[in-house]
């Protein structure tokens, strides 16, 4: 998949490595614009295998829900071809896409109870009484809403709407279900509840889902692989294990968790590591992602989790830097620390609150390091 | 629990009887008095406005639906002015076909010279001739002679009235005389229902009599059809303007808006130019290649024309503001589904703006049912309204007690309409904006 996420950002059509299985959904080289002045998607290119859970993930504004939209019918692309199973569906309408959706409104018909609201799309497809009632009671337990069929969606918690909205959309037994942040007005304890209920019901029925979000830590925890947009591109493409801990670019590290950065000039490269000369005189070990040669620019990107301050765990030889703690903050499971670092004053420690783990004091010099592989030299 | 000490004051809930407030007055007498206060300021406030409404609409309104049955002859009540006739015509049935007794003429000199002497007997005559045309020329030519005769000496006074005027012996005119001897009189409603109270009681009037039934049938058809017009005119306008960006649609709904701002009268008159013979509209059907002339004005379909355009804002601006509030990604959702366009649109949105609909076409209706201008200027003979026809008793003919049931009978329809229209949309649905 990383070997995908390469090819992209080569600028190379994904159609080259597309093969019947894994390109059930297929974006090739499609561009929107809205004004004709403007591409709010530049040249996206993606393939999904069928089964895939994809979570496409950015800012407001970076062009994954207008790619919702134009796989879901709703845009039309200015250029290029979406393919679902293999076949072309730029010219075909919506309702006869077969694709399920879940909006982040939920977008439940306010005159229809709820087991009305199941039945629509049953009805539209001429299923007959029996069958409908049927699968609307399947698809209520399968979201362990069973009893609220009578009831009307206003009667209901934004949780149980958000249920409602999820079994509608699979209630036809879509092969494709596309979902525009649809946890997003919910409580933060619900939405844990629910991304797991999601992805639980996604993997068990086999469906191939497209997932838009703009919080990180529900694409991470919910995906099998993350598109990360940004300015109308996808950034990466990679599984959350891989974008978390090799971001490609300084976007898709400052976008994904937290991230200590400093920046700096190549000073030496040697095969997987480098030598990079901090602004501040100082130098680190690192290693070359996105740089090709001594003298360019550099930004550095650590996570605070992978610093290391026992010298011990060190490898020999590996450069150090002196730091000065500025606050400590307890977190329960972790402990926070706050360090002044070659200038930068919000370089952050994680540390796991372990039997023996050192609590740091403000006003305590210290010196860190970290393994070369940890700290990713890339694009200033 | 700890232990509370004596002398600390429970809470009042946990008491028995009525809570009390901390200085032990009842809790609902202290809230009344917190609140006496701001109620006055609130009454304050309105009574200006109050006092207009009541002086400038409830009382007008009420001594209007008065006048539908109140029984006078100009100012004063008919048996106040007929004070002897009154009494002395109950014991006459009109069924028997003969003229009143002697009694019944001689109470009718005493009263017409009292009558002629305080210039009443024309208002009298007047008043009857409402119920049997004729009657009041014998009113008026009979005034001056009866105040001349001497009541004690120049009896009998029924000849001396015949002589005056074959009328007096019609048993018909003394028959609506003794209809109408009281201070409340029915007579206004049963002409207002096409009815009339002869010899032998209440029957309908002649078929091709009964204006009131067909004026009030074609108001309200006519309204409806107008209703229905403005509803298939304005409901695709109300769902543009409601899909459209912000800034567009405020263009567009000024638009909407600025007939509005033009006086009636204007836009009638407008139309009357448009629609006449050698109007634009004919000019253009003319050169068009067409031979004859359409009849657009001065006919029900000039009136439907016009009143459509007219009335077409307060369809839609209701519509408008049922729709904005209606997310476009219900439609999305329902072709997600599997919806066509038109399913999305016939099982989805529709019924969502029934509100809309519900309060548009009550508010067109109940507009169209009393218009005035319009159907005047361009409705013609057979495209006048009831509400013409109510000008017309009021101000020409200056039947103020049948406007007066005409109006109450209008008054009545339009709230039978708003009860039936509760019962079956409930007009707590309904959204005016």
């Amino acid at each position: 998949m990383a070997k995908i996420a390469q090819q992209q950002n080569n600028g190379e059509p994904a159609l080259a490595v597309s093969s019947a299985n894994d390109s059930f959904v297929a974006f090739e080289r499609v561009q929107k614009s809205y004004d004709g002045e403007n591409l709010v998607v530049k040249d996206l290119n993606l393939t999904m295998p069928k089964g895939e859970f994809l979570t496409m993930l950015g800012p407001s504004g970076s062009g994954k829900t207008t790619c919702l939209m134009m796989l879901a019918g709703f845009e039309t692309a200015t250029h290029g071809e979406i393919l679902l199973d293999g076949k072309p569906i730029n010219n075909i309408p919506p309702h006869k896409r077969g694709i399920g959706m879940v909006f982040q409104n939920y977008a439940l018909f306010p005159h229809m109870t709820v087991a009305e609201n199941l039945a629509f799309p049953l009805e539209v497809r001429k299923f007959g009484k029996s069958e409908r009632e049927e699968k609307v009671a399947r698809a209520l337990d399968m979201v362990q809403m069973g009893a609220f069929g009578g009831r009307r969606p206003a009667q209901l918690s934004g949780g149980q709407q958000q249920r409602i909205a999820l079994a509608r959309a699979l209630v036809f037994e879509p092969e494709l279900v596309l979902m525009d942040e649809p946890l997003g007005a919910l409580d933060k304890q619900l939405r844990e509840t629910l991304q797991f209920e999601i992805t639980n019901l996604a993997h068990s029925l086999g469906i191939t889902t497209v997932y838009v979000t703009h919080d990180q830590t529900e694409a991470l925890t919910m995906s099998d692989r993350v598109a990360v947009f940004d300015d109308g591109r996808i950034q990466q493409l990679a599984a959350p294990d891989v974008l978390y801990e090799q971001p490609q670019n300084s976007f898709v590290a400052q976008f994904i968790g937290e991230n200590n950065t400093m920046e700096g000039v190549i000073q030496e490269i040697k095969g997987d590591t480098c030598i990079v000369r901090l602004d501040g005189g100082e130098v680190i070990d690192a290693k070359p992602v996105n740089v090709t040669k001594v003298g360019e620019r550099t930004r550095v990107s650590i996570r605070p989790e992978r610093v290391e301050f026992n010298k011990e765990r060190l490898q020999p030889g590996a450069h150090t830097l002196k730091a000065e703690v500025l606050e400590f903050i307890y977190m329960g499971d972790i402990f926070r620390t706050r360090l002044s670092v070659a200038g930068n004053k919000d370089f952050v420690v994680k540390t796991r609150n372990a039997p023996d783990q050192v609590r740091l004091k403000p006003g305590e010099q210290i010196e860190i390091g970290w393994l070369p592989e940890d700290c990713r030299a890339l694009d200033a | 629990m700890p232990e509370i000490p004596t002398g600390y004051d429970m809470s009042d809930a946990t008491l028995d009887g009525p809570v009390l407030s901390a200085d032990g007055k009842p809790l609902k007498q202290s809230l009344n008095n917190a609140l006496r206060k701001q109620k006055l300021r609130a009454l304050v406030l309105i009574a200006p406005l109050l006092i207009f409404v009541l002086v400038s609409f409830v009382a007008p309104i009420g001594s209007m639906l008065m006048r539908s049955v109140q029984n006078t002859a100009g100012v004063e009540y008919v048996p106040d002015l007929l004070p002897n006739v009154v009494v002395a015509i109950q014991d006459w049935d009109p069924s028997t076909r003969e003229t009143p007794p002697e009694a019944v003429y001689r109470a009718m000199a005493i009263d017409m010279a009292t009558a002629f002497e305080n210039k009443n007997h024309t208002q009298l005559g007047r008043r009857f001739n409402y119920e049997v045309p004729g009657i009041s020329s014998l009113f008026r030519s009979a005034g001056r002679p009866v105040s001349r005769w001497d009541i004690a000496t120049d009896g009998p006074f029924k000849e001396k009235f015949l002589d005056l005027n074959d009328g007096w012996g019609d048993v018909e005119y003394w028959a609506a005389i003794k209809a109408n001897s009281g201070y409340y009189t029915s007579s206004y409603f049963l002409a207002a229902f096409d009815a009339q109270r002869g010899i032998d009681g209440i029957t309908m009037k002649e078929p091709d009599q009964r204006i009131y039934q067909k004026l009030m049938v074609r108001t309200l058809g006519l309204s409806l059809l107008i209703t229905f017009c403005t509803l298939a005119l304005g409901y695709p306008v109300a769902w543009l303007l409601a899909d459209l960006p912000l800034r567009t649609s405020n263009l567009l709904l000024i638009l909407v808006l600025l007939p509005f701002w033009t006086s009636l009268l204007v836009r009638t008159s407008a139309w009357k130019i448009l629609l006449q013979d050698q109007g634009v509209i004919n000019d253009f059907w003319i050169a068009l290649g067409f031979t004859e002339r359409m009849t657009l004005i001065n006919n029900q379909l000039g009136v439907v024309i016009a009143m459509t355009h007219i009335l077409l804002p307060f369809m839609i601006l209701p519509l408008y503001s049922v729709m904005k509030t209606i997310p476009p990604s219900y439609l999305r959702a329902a072709k997600s589904l599997g919806a066509s366009n038109w399913t999305a649109f016939w099982r989805v949105y529709f019924p969502q703006t029934t509100a809309g609909i519900g309060a548009g076409a009550l508010l067109v209706f109940i507009l169209a049912v009393g218009y005035f201008i319009t159907p005047e200027l361009v409705g013609g003979a057979d495209g006048t309204f009831i509400s013409n026809r109510i000008y017309f008793q009021f101000a020409v003919s200056g039947n103020w007690g049948l406007a007066a049931a005409l109006g109450t009978l209008m008054l009545l329809v339009v709230l039978i309409l708003y009860f039936v229209y509760d019962k079956l949309v409930g007009v707590d649905n309904v959204k005016l904006g």
